[in-house]
């Protein structure tokens, strides 16, 4: 009976006989293994190409994700005090040396930000003078990244506060130095963030020095690749590179990373050019999520912004008076 | 359940379905602990899984094996079915392979659930190398070897309610 079985499936159902799975037939236990296999590993495979291709499975995992937070926050509670015992037996030498060197970073600061409120009032009536539209000013607030997400194949790490603090998919992510990463996810009261080395990061950027524009991708490995640029850009090893602010998400100007070196092949026309990121962002612990930025699309722009600038003209006009 | 195995001659308790329960849950738990990216962390649920496949295939199957995979799909934040494919491939062949690994001695089994763990982080690599992720590294891979040698110590924890008290009467017959 099982030979010819055999004869017309072929080997799975033969390997099953000898690992033990082809059931005695008196007793009825449901489909065969070899089916409820077949049925599983497609519904999972679905599940993958609709998550990766479709990213249609948000809700799911946000109501699971809810579910299970406060067992998630009870499991990293070992973790935490593991690091705030460790944290207690610091040397105090070693917090004298911090403290000194952040109050020299303060004095630093200070002589810039003393005449920043000063140049913002300047740059917003030359710009209404321009008739331009204003630059949206910076706001945000200061989130504390809990840790980073287990999954080994991307670079995440999971913050503390999420929608209910107002925390939506898609604000930048700041550190002191420099962009960080992006929200990509958020829960009511957790975030996602995707750091810019994740492989499946993007972010428009600008060379400083020259205002050349492209497109910095992340490598893996703590480092970025500048893609589709020229062989012969003017490009050097050193240069600082600033978002542009192209995509509607990060505001312009803010420093992402450094080129590091530059590779050219004889084949191909672009330039191989690696970045390293200027904020640390695989090793932070307080970092700051930007306020959304809201672009008009390109269709309403034009549109709204006669009045939109006629308006903040005559409110200057009002102000400067 | 009596299996006889080669390594315990006692004659073991039925498992009870609440306590294969509990089982799980206290993996997903030591799962939520968030080591981040150090490497040589077991995945607790792939190898309790496997221990019930392989001690009580009647009860886990691929269902059971499909639903902890997609929590962990959330829990590790990484693409969902990611866990759900190796998790029911990992409950395939360890149900299939349950009748032979039990005769052996713990040692043994051991290596013998290696090539299962294995198994299923590649399937794991290559269902997302193949959706852009990047490859992460080959230290990865460790967990599967600590979770093998934790085989020895979880077989005696996870088996402790189904072992009888020895009671020893000495006016019985036989």
């Amino acid at each position: 009976m099982c030979s010819d079985k055999a004869c017309i499936f072929g080997n799975p159902i033969a390997l099953m006989s000898i690992t033990g799975h082809a059931p005695p037939p008196l007793f009825k236990r449901g489909p065969a293994p070899l089916v409820r296999l077949l049925f599983f590993a497609a519904l999972s495979i679905a599940l993958l190409i609709a998550d990766l291709r479709f990213h249609t499975l948000e809700w799911v995992r946000l109501a699971v994700a809810t579910a299970i937070w406060p067992l998630q926050r009870a499991a990293s509670l070992p973790l935490e005090i593991a690091g705030d015992l460790g944290a207690h037996f610091v040397r105090l030498s070693s917090l004298q040396t911090e403290n000194a060197q952040m109050h020299r970073q303060q004095l630093d600061a200070a002589r810039l930000l003393l005449r920043q409120q000063y140049l913002e009032d300047e740059n917003r009536r030359l710009r209404a003078l321009l008739e331009m539209r204003e630059g949206q000013p910076v706001s945000g607030q200061l989130v504390e990244i809990i840790h980073a997400a287990r999954d080994p194949f991307s670079r995440r790490v999971i913050i503390d506060k999420g929608l209910r603090h107002g925390i939506q998919a898609g604000q930048a992510v700041v550190d002191e130095q420099g962009v960080i990463g992006q929200v990509t996810r958020s829960f009511p009261l957790m975030a996602e963030v995707s750091l810019l080395t994740d492989k499946q990061q993007a972010i428009p950027v600008q060379v400083q020095r020259n205002g050349l524009r492209a497109v910095l991708f992340g490598a893996g490995g703590g480092q970025m690749e500048m893609r589709f640029t020229a062989a012969n850009a003017d490009v050097r090893a050193g240069d600082i590179l600033v978002t542009s602010g192209l995509d509607g998400i990060y505001l312009p100007g803010l420093p992402v990373a450094k080129v590091d070196k530059i590779a050219h092949d004889d084949a191909g026309a672009f330039a191989h050019i690696r970045c390293v990121p200027l904020a640390g962002v695989e090793h932070n612990s307080i970092v700051m999520v930007l306020g959304s930025r809201t672009p008009l699309p390109p269709g309403l722009e034009s549109v709204l912004a006669p009045s939109d600038v006629s308006v903040k003209g005559s409110r200057v006009k009002g102000g400067a008076q | 359940m009596m299996q006889p195995t080669h390594a315990s001659r006692r004659i073991l308790l039925p498992a009870r379905n609440w306590f294969i329960l509990l089982t799980f849950c206290v993996a997903l738990f030591l799962n939520l602990i968030p080591f981040g990216r150090l490497p040589g962390v077991p995945d607790w649920v792939a190898l309790v899984l496997t221990f019930w496949c392989i001690h009580q295939p009647r009860k886990v199957g691929m269902g059971a094996g499909f639903i902890l995979g997609l929590l962990m799909d959330v829990i590790d934040a990484s693409v969902m079915g990611q866990h759900a494919l190796a998790y029911v491939v990992l409950v395939f062949v360890a149900g299939g392979l349950s009748r032979r690994v039990l005769w052996f001695p713990l040692v043994q089994q051991a290596l013998q659930i290696l090539p299962l763990l294995l198994g299923a982080q590649l399937i794991m690599l290559c269902a997302r190398m193949l959706g852009g992720a990047e490859f992460p590294g080959l230290l990865w891979f460790l967990s599967s070897i600590t979770a093998a040698l934790l085989w020895h110590p979880l077989t005696y924890v996870l088996l402790l309610p189904q072992f009888r008290p020895e009671e020893k009467d000495v006016h019985r017959p036989i």
